[in-house]
C-alpha cells in the first residue's frame, strides 16, 4: 500500500462523435426553434462584425471626406449612425432570443434526458443493481448529468455563436483585404499551434483530477463512515496519513489541469495582440508604400479606415477560437458523462413475457367468472393460443421442480432445489451464510431466472406470469427495511396505493405497530426523513410487516432480521410476523429458532443444496445436520 | 470567516499575492495596448512615417510579449494556489475531524462531512483561483481604462459615466434576483438525488410492490420543478447579454457621434484635438470598461455561490473538540479496575434528558461485567464513557484508580480496547485490519488474535486467508464473520479493559461461549465488559447489571439475578423458551 498510485494514467478520450449525435437528437424534437436559434446566432455574429466594420466606414466614407469639405455637412453620419443603431438594436435582440430559446430547449433536453434515464432504471434487472455500486449509480444523476447541463446550455450555444461570428468576421476580412485576412490566418494556425504544444495535454490531465478526486472521495467516505472504530483505535495519525496522501495526489493533478486551463485565455489574449501589432505594422507599411489593396471592396491602396477595422476584426475573429478552445475540456469531459450516461439508459430493461395476468374473480358454483371490482378473490387470467381464457383460482401454491441458478455463468449457488409449498404452508429455510436461503426468494418473485428446471405457482410456470403481477401476489418483507421520505401513513399505503387509510391504520394494528405510531408527535402523518432515520430498527421492521399487511399477498417472503432488538420489540415483531403469516403461503429466512420450530416444513440449506427436509420433530428424530444445529447452536444466518 | 479560511493558505498565500501581482502587471500592459496602437495609427500610418510604425510597432509587441508572459505565469501560479490552498483546506479540516469526540461527530451527518470536504472545498477553489485573477484584474481594468479614456478626451469620456452606472445597477438588480431562484434549484437538486438515492437502495421493495410508475411520476414531479426553476433562473440570467451589450453600443454610438464632430474640429491634427486614432482607441476603452464591470458582477455572483459552501467548510473548522488531553496527563494505566462514582451524563445539555443518572459500580481487574438491557436503557453511553468517547456530566470515571479525565486520552484508549456495536472494517487485507489493534503485531500475534476470536478457521478458509482483501464496509464478510474480525482486531490491542458492545449478535451461541471461554483463559487479567441481549453470552460473568432507563435495576450474578429480579428472570425464562440456551 506504500507507494501506490491512486491515479491510473489512461489516455484522454477523443471528441466522440456517435455521443454527441445523440445529444443532438435528444434536441431534435425542438428542430424549429434550434432553427430559429441558429438564424438568431447569425444575426448577432453579424451585428457584431458589423459593428468592427462600423469604424472603418465611420472614418474612410464620413470623418475623412468631411475634413476635406470647408463646411461639414453631418446628415450623411446621422443616416449612418442611425442605420448602425438599427442594426445594433436587430443584433441585441436576435442575441437576447437566441440565449432565452436556448435556456428552454436546454432544460427541457436535460429534463428528458434526465426523466428518460430514471424511468429506465426502474425497469433494470436487480441484477444490475447488485453488481453496480449505489456511489456508481448516483454519480450519473449527479456529476454527469451536472457535465451535460453545461454542454447543451453553454457550450453548444457558445460553440455555434463562435463559428458564425468566426465565419461572419471571416467575409468581413476578406471583403476588405485578402492580404490581411492571409496574414491572420497564418497568425492563427501559429496561435493554435503554439497553444496546442504548451496545453495539449489538459484533458488529460482533467481526466486526472476527476479521477484523483474520486479516489479521494472514496477514502474519505470509508473512512468518516469508520470515524467512531478510528477514534476507539487511536488511529487518527495513520488515518491523517492516508489522507494526505492522496489529498497531495489531487493537488498536483488539480495544479496541472488548471493551470494549462488557465494559461489558455492570457495566451491566446497575448499572441492575438501580436498579431494585432503584425497587422498594423504591415497594413501600415502596405499603405505606406502603396501596395494595392486585394479585397473585394476594391484595389486601392489600404486606407486608414481598413487597418483599424482589421484590427478589431482581428481580435473578434481570435477571440471565438480561444473560447472554443477553453470550451473544448469541458466538452471532453461532458461527452464522457453523456457517454456513461447512456450506456446505463442502453442497459437492458428486464425482460417479460408474461402474459398470465391476476384479476379480481367470483366463483359460482365452483366456476370462476372475472369480475371488475374488488371482490377479494383472485384469479389467473390465462389466454390460450387458441383464443380461449381460462382462469385459476390463486391459492398460493408454489412448487420448484428440480432447480438450477447461478449469478454468474459456471458457479452454480444452487443445485437441483425441488420443494412444494401448499397454500398456508409456512416452509422455512436455515443454513450458513451463502447456503442459498436468500436466492431461493430471489427466484420466486423472479428478480433473476433460473438456468434450469421449473417454477410453478398455481401449476403455473411463473415465466408465463406476468412479473408485476407476479410481485404484486407476493409480499416481502426484507431483512434491511427501506422506507421512504414521506409520512407513516404514505409508506404502509406503498403496499396498496388506492388503500383507505381505515386499511391502512388496519394494517398496522395487525403488525403491531399502531401503538408506536401514534406516540409519534404527528402520529401517521409524521415525515419520515433519509429513510426512517429517527426511527428504531424495531420500529422500522414493524412499519415494513405493516406495509406488507395492507397488501394482503397470498405468498409472503420473509427475511427475519439478525440485528439484535431488546426482548419487548422483538416479542411485537414476533407477533406481528405470526400474524402476518397466518393463513398465507410462507417462505422465511429463519433466524430465529421460535419461527423454525412453527414451520411446517424445514428445509436445512448446504452450499446449494437441501440437505434436510421435513418437520421440526421429524428432522430432530433423524439427528442429522439440523439436531446438531439446534442443539450445538445456531449459526442462522 | 474569511479569515478563518485564509488561515489554511499558508506556504500558498505567497503564490496567490504574486498572482495578484501578476494580474495587475498583465492589466497595465493590456491598457498600455490601445494608447501604443492609436500612436502608431496617428503617428506611423497617417503621418505615413515608416520608422515611426517599426518604433510604436517594435513597442507593442513587447507590451504584447509582457503581457502574455504575466498573463501565463499568473494563470499557472493561481492554479498552484487555489489547487494548494484547497489541499490545506481539506487537510486542515480533516485534521480537526479527526480530533472530533463522538458528540461531534454525532452534529454531522456522514455525508455531509464527506460534501463538506468534497464540493464545498471545489467550490471555494474555483472562487478562489477566480479571486486571485480577477479580483484586481477587473476594477483595475476598469479604473485604467477610463483614466486612459479620460486623458484621451474627457469630455467624450463622460458618456462612460452615464452608461456606467445604468449597467451596474442592472447588473446587481439581475443577480439579486436570481441567487435565491439559483439557492432554490440546489435544494431542489438535493431533493432529486434523495429520491434517487431512496430509489437505488430500495428498488426490491419498488418492484415488490409493482410502484415503478409511482416512482416515475414522483421523480417526475422533482424534475418538473428543477426545470421550471431552472429555466426561469438562467431566463433571467440571459438579460445580462442585452443589457451589456446595449450599454455598449450605445456608448459607441454615442463616442462616434461626438467622436467625428470633434474630428473635424481639429482637423485629424492630433495637437489640436480627437484623431482617427484616438477615436478607435476610444472604443477599445469602451468596450474593455464595460467588459471589465461584466466580470465584476461574474465574480460577485461566483463568490456568493461560494459564500455557502465556505460557511460550511468553516462550520466543520471551527467546531471544538470537547474532549482533549489534561495538562500534566497520566501516560499509564496501572490496571483493569473499572469504577463509575456518581455518575451522571447528558448529551444535549439544553435538551437536558439524563442519560444516565448517578450510576455507581465497581469491576475488579480480570472481572467480567455483564450488561443487560432494553433498547434506550444507555448500555452503550454508560461503557462509552470508560475509554472516554463522551465526557460524563456528573461524578467520575476511574481506571486503575485514576480519573480517565486525567490520562493522556491515547494511552486511555490504547488500553482500553472497545468493538462498537456498529463496527467497521476497512477495506485492505484481513491481516491488514486486524494490525489496525496493533501496527507492529508479528503474524503469529495475528493468528493467535483470530483464534481467540473464533475467526481463524473461515479466514484459513478463504484461498488467500490473512491476505483476503476485505471489500469497502466489509461487504464480502457475513455479519457474524466481521464481528469475530471485530473483536479479533480488539484483542491484538492486548488491552486492560475490553468492552464488547453487542458484538456477537451475529455469532451463534456455540462459538460465542468459545470466545467468552478463551476470554476467561487467554486474558485472565484483562477486565471484560460485554453488553448482549442474550443472556447466555453473560450468565457466566461475575457481576451482571441490568439497565433500565438510564440507571442500575439490579445487579448480581446470574443465579442472584434469577432469585432477586423478576425482570431478568422473565427475559431469561423466553430466550429459554426460544431455545437458544441448551448447550452446556
Amino acid at each position: 500500500m506504500s507507494s501506490k498510485h491512486f491515479v491510473s494514467t489512461k489516455p484522454v478520450r477523443k471528441l466522440n462523435l456517435k455521443v454527441l449525435k445523440r445529444i443532438l437528437s435528444y434536441m431534435g424534437a425542438y428542430r424549429a426553434r434550434l432553427i430559429f436559434v441558429v438564424i438568431c446566432i447569425l444575426v448577432s455574429a453579424i451585428a457584431s462584425a458589423g459593428s468592427a466594420m462600423f469604424v472603418e466606414i465611420l472614418i474612410d466614407d464620413y470623418i475623412s471626406p468631411m475634413l476635406l469639405q470647408d463646411s461639414p455637412v453631418f446628415t450623411g453620419l446621422i443616416k449612418a449612425l442611425c442605420i448602425m443603431a438599427i442594426v445594433y438594436v436587430v443584433g441585441v435582440l436576435a442575441g437576447y432570443l437566441y440565449n432565452r430559446l436556448m435556456v428552454t430547449i436546454a432544460q427541457s433536453t436535460l429534463k428528458r434526458i434526465r426523466d428518460e434515464m430514471f424511468s429506465r432504471m426502474q425497469y433494470l434487472p436487480v441484477r444490475y443493481f447488485d453488481t453496480h455500486t449505489h456511489g456508481e449509480i448516483m454519480s450519473l444523476y449527479t456529476n454527469d448529468t451536472d457535465t451535460l447541463r453545461q454542454l447543451i446550455a453553454q457550450s453548444l450555444g457558445q460553440m455555434i455563436s463562435s463559428i458564425s461570428t468566426m465565419i461572419a468576421v471571416f467575409c468581413c476580412m476578406v471583403y476588405l483585404s485578402l492580404w490581411l485576412t492571409l496574414i491572420v490566418l497564418l497568425s492563427v494556425v501559429v496561435i493554435l499551434l503554439v497553444v496546442k504544444a504548451v496545453t495539449g495535454r489538459t484533458a488529460f490531465f482533467f481526466v486526472r483530477q476527476q479521477q484523483a478526486i474520486g479516489a479521494l472521495n472514496g477514502y474519505i467516505e470509508e473512512m468518516v463512515n469508520g470515524q467512531k472504530v478510528v477514534k476507539v483505535f487511536c488511529h487518527e495519525d495513520k488515518n491523517l496519513e492516508g489522507f494526505a496522501k492522496r489529498n497531495e495526489e489531487w493537488r498536483l493533478a488539480s495544479t496541472s489541469a488548471n493551470g494549462r486551463a488557465n494559461s489558455m485565455m492570457p495566451m491566446m489574449n497575448g499572441l492575438g495582440y501580436a498579431t494585432y501589432v503584425l497587422i498594423a505594422i504591415l497594413g501600415s507599411y502596405m499603405a505606406i508604400a502603396g501596395v494595392p489593396n486585394l479585397g473585394f471592396s476594391g484595389t486601392e491602396t489600404i486606407t486608414v479606415g481598413v487597418i483599424a477595422s482589421f484590427l478589431t476584426l482581428s481580435r473578434n475573429f481570435v477571440n471565438p477560437i480561444s473560447q472554443m478552445a477553453n470550451q473544448f475540456n469541458s466538452i471532453i469531459m461532458a461527452l464522457a458523462g453523456a457517454e456513461r450516461i447512456f450506456n446505463f439508459m442502453d442497459e437492458l430493461p428486464e425482460t417479460d413475457k408474461g402474459y398470465v395476468t391476476l384479476v379480481n374473480a367470483r366463483e359460482e358454483n365452483g366456476a370462476l367468472t372475472e369480475a371488475e371490482e374488488r371482490t377479494g378473490t383472485w384469479a389467473w387470467k390465462h389466454p390460450h393460443k387458441d383464443g380461449t381464457v381460462t382462469y385459476t383460482k390463486l391459492e398460493g401454491r408454489v412448487v420448484m421442480d428440480h432447480v438450477d441458478f447461478s449469478y454468474t455463468k459456471g458457479k452454480e449457488v444452487l443445485h437441483d432445489i425441488t420443494l412444494y409449498a401448499e397454500p398456508g404452508q409456512k416452509v422455512a429455510f436455515v443454513g450458513a451464510t451463502g447456503a442459498g436461503k436468500t436466492t431461493i426468494t430471489n427466484l420466486i418473485n423472479r428478480f433473476y431466472d433460473i438456468d434450469d428446471g421449473k417454477i410453478r405457482y398455481d401449476g403455473i410456470n411463473i415465466n408465463k406470469i406476468k412479473k408485476q403481477d407476479l410481485r404484486r401476489s407476493l409480499g416481502v418483507v426484507l431483512q434491511d427495511v427501506y422506507l421512504f421520505t414521506g409520512t407513516v401513513m404514505e409508506n404502509i399505503r406503498y403496499g396498496k396505493p388506492d388503500a383507505t387509510d381505515e386499511e391502512c391504520i388496519a394494517a398496522a394494528r395487525l403488525a403491531n405497530a399502531d401503538s408506536f405510531i401514534r406516540m409519534l408527535p404527528e402520529g401517521y402523518n409524521t415525515m419520515l426523513k433519509g429513510g426512517g432515520a429517527g426511527l428504531s430498527q424495531g420500529q422500522r421492521q414493524l412499519l415494513s410487516i405493516a406495509r406488507a399487511a395492507v397488501s394482503d399477498p397470498p405468498v409472503m417472503i420473509l427475511d427475519e432480521a439478525t440485528s439484535s432488538i431488546d426482548t419487548h420489540t422483538e416479542a411485537l415483531v414476533q407477533e406481528g410476523m405470526d400474524r402476518l403469516m397466518k393463513g398465507r403461503t410462507t417462505f422465511v429466512i429463519a433466524h430465529r429458532l421460535s419461527t423454525v420450530q412453527n414451520s411446517d416444513v424445514i428445509m436445512v440449506l448446504d452450499h446449494g443444496r437441501i440437505i434436510e427436509r421435513g418437520s421440526h420433530e421429524e428432522l430432530i428424530a433423524k439427528k442429522g445436520t439440523y439436531y446438531q444445529l439446534y442443539t450445538g447452536a445456531f449459526e442462522l444466518e | 470567516m474569511i479569515r478563518t479560511l485564509f488561515k489554511s493558505s499558508r506556504q500558498y498565500t505567497k503564490g496567490a499575492i504574486i498572482t495578484i501581482c501578476l494580474s495587475a502587471l498583465e492589466v497595465v500592459f493590456e491598457i498600455v495596448i490601445p494608447t501604443a496602437m492609436s500612436w502608431l495609427i496617428d503617428y506611423g500610418i497617417n503621418a505615413g512615417d515608416t520608422a515611426m510604425v517599426w518604433r510604436y510597432g517594435g513597442m507593442l509587441i513587447l507590451f504584447a510579449a509582457m503581457q502574455l508572459i504575466t498573463g501565463m505565469l499568473a494563470a499557472r501560479l493561481a492554479a498552484r494556489s487555489s489547487a494548494g490552498f484547497a489541499s490545506n483546506l481539506r487537510m486542515d479540516m480533516y485534521q480537526n475531524i479527526q480530533t472530533f469526540s463522538f458528540s461531534n461527530i454525532d452534529k454531522f451527518s456522514t455525508g455531509s462531512i464527506v460534501t463538506r470536504l468534497t464540493t464545498d472545498v471545489t467550490n471555494v477553489q474555483m472562487a478562489y483561483q477566480m479571486m486571485t485573477r480577477m479580483v484586481i484584474r477587473s476594477p483595475l481594468m476598469l479604473i485604467f481604462s477610463m483614466t486612459a479614456a479620460f486623458r484621451i478626451d474627457s469630455g467624450i469620456s463622460m458618456i462612460f459615466l452615464v452608461c456606467l452606472p445604468i449597467l451596474a445597477v442592472g447588473l446587481i438588480c439581475i443577480i439579486r434576483k436570481v441567487m435565491p431562484l439559483f439557492q432554490q434549484v440546489f435544494h431542489t437538486y438535493d431533493e432529486l438525488n434523495n429520491v434517487v438515492q431512496e430509489n437505488v437502495q430500495a428498488i426490491r421493495v419498488v418492484k415488490t410492490f409493482d410502484q415503478q410508475e409511482h416512482e416515475i411520476q414522483k421523480f417526475g414531479g422533482v424534475s418538473e420543478r428543477i426545470y421550471r426553476l431552472f429555466s426561469k433562473a438562467e431566463r433571467i440570467m440571459t438579460l445580462n447579454m442585452p443589457l451589456m451589450q446595449s450599454c455598449m453600443y450605445l456608448c459607441m454610438l454615442l463616442i462616434s457621434w461626438i467622436g467625428a464632430k470633434a474630428i473635424i474640429q481639429s482637423g485629424n491634427d492630433p495637437a489640436l484635438g480627437l484623431t482617427t486614432g484616438s477615436l478607435t482607441a476610444l472604443i477599445t476603452y469602451a468596450i474593455q470598461t464595460l467588459s471589465s464591470l461584466m466580470m465584476l458582477s461574474m465574480v460577485f455572483a461566483m463568490m456568493t455561490i461560494a459564500g455557502s459552501s465556505a460557511e460550511r467548510i468553516v462550520e466543520v473548522l471551527r467546531e471544538k473538540t470537547d474532549i482533549a488531553d489534561p495538562a500534566d496527563p497520566v501516560k499509564e494505566v496501572k490496571n483493569g479496575d473499572v469504577r463509575f462514582e456518581h455518575v451522571d451524563l447528558v448529551y444535549n445539555r439544553s435538551a437536558g434528558k439524563k442519560v444516565l443518572s448517578d450510576i455507581n459500580l465497581e469491576i475488579r481487574s480480570g472481572q467480567t461485567l455483564g450488561i443487560i438491557g432494553g433498547t434506550g436503557s444507555s448500555k452503550s453511553s454508560l461503557v462509552q464513557l470508560i475509554p472516554r468517547l463522551y465526557d460524563v456530566t456528573g461524578g467520575r470515571v476511574l481506571i486503575g484508580g485514576v480519573d480517565v479525565r486525567d490520562y493522556d486520552i491515547e494511552a486511555l484508549r490504547n488500553s482500553v480496547a472497545m468493538v462498537l456495536q456498529k463496527n467497521e472494517l476497512f477495506s485492505g487485507t484481513i491481516a491488514e485490519n486486524l494490525r489496525w489493534g496493533n501496527e507492529h503485531a508479528t503474524d503469529e500475534e495475528v493468528r493467535e488474535a483470530a483464534r481467540l476470536a473464533c475467526a481463524d478457521e473461515f479466514v484459513e478458509q478463504f484461498p488467500e486467508g490473512y491476505d483476503t482483501y476485505i471489500e469497502e464496509g466489509g461487504t464480502n464478510v457475513s455479519g457474524g464473520q466481521k464481528q469475530r474480525l471485530c473483536i479479533a482486531r480488539a484483542l491484538l490491542k492486548k488491552p486492560k479493559v475490553l468492552i464488547l458492545d453487542d458484538s456477537t449478535s451475529a455469532v451463534d451461541t456455540k462459538t460465542d461461549a468459545i470466545i467468552q471461554h478463551s476470554f476467561r483463559t487467554y486474558i485472565p487479567d484483562t477486565t471484560k465488559i460485554i453488553i448482549s441481549q442474550r443472556i447466555s453470552s453473560v450468565q457466566n460473568a461475575d457481576k451482571i447489571i441490568l439497565m433500565e432507563d438510564g440507571h442500575i435495576a439490579a445487579e448480581g450474578t446470574h443465579e442472584e439475578l434469577l432469585k432477586t429480579c423478576p425482570v431478568y428472570g422473565e427475559i431469561f425464562r423466553q430466550q429459554q423458551k426460544g431455545g437458544a440456551e441448551d448447550e452446556q
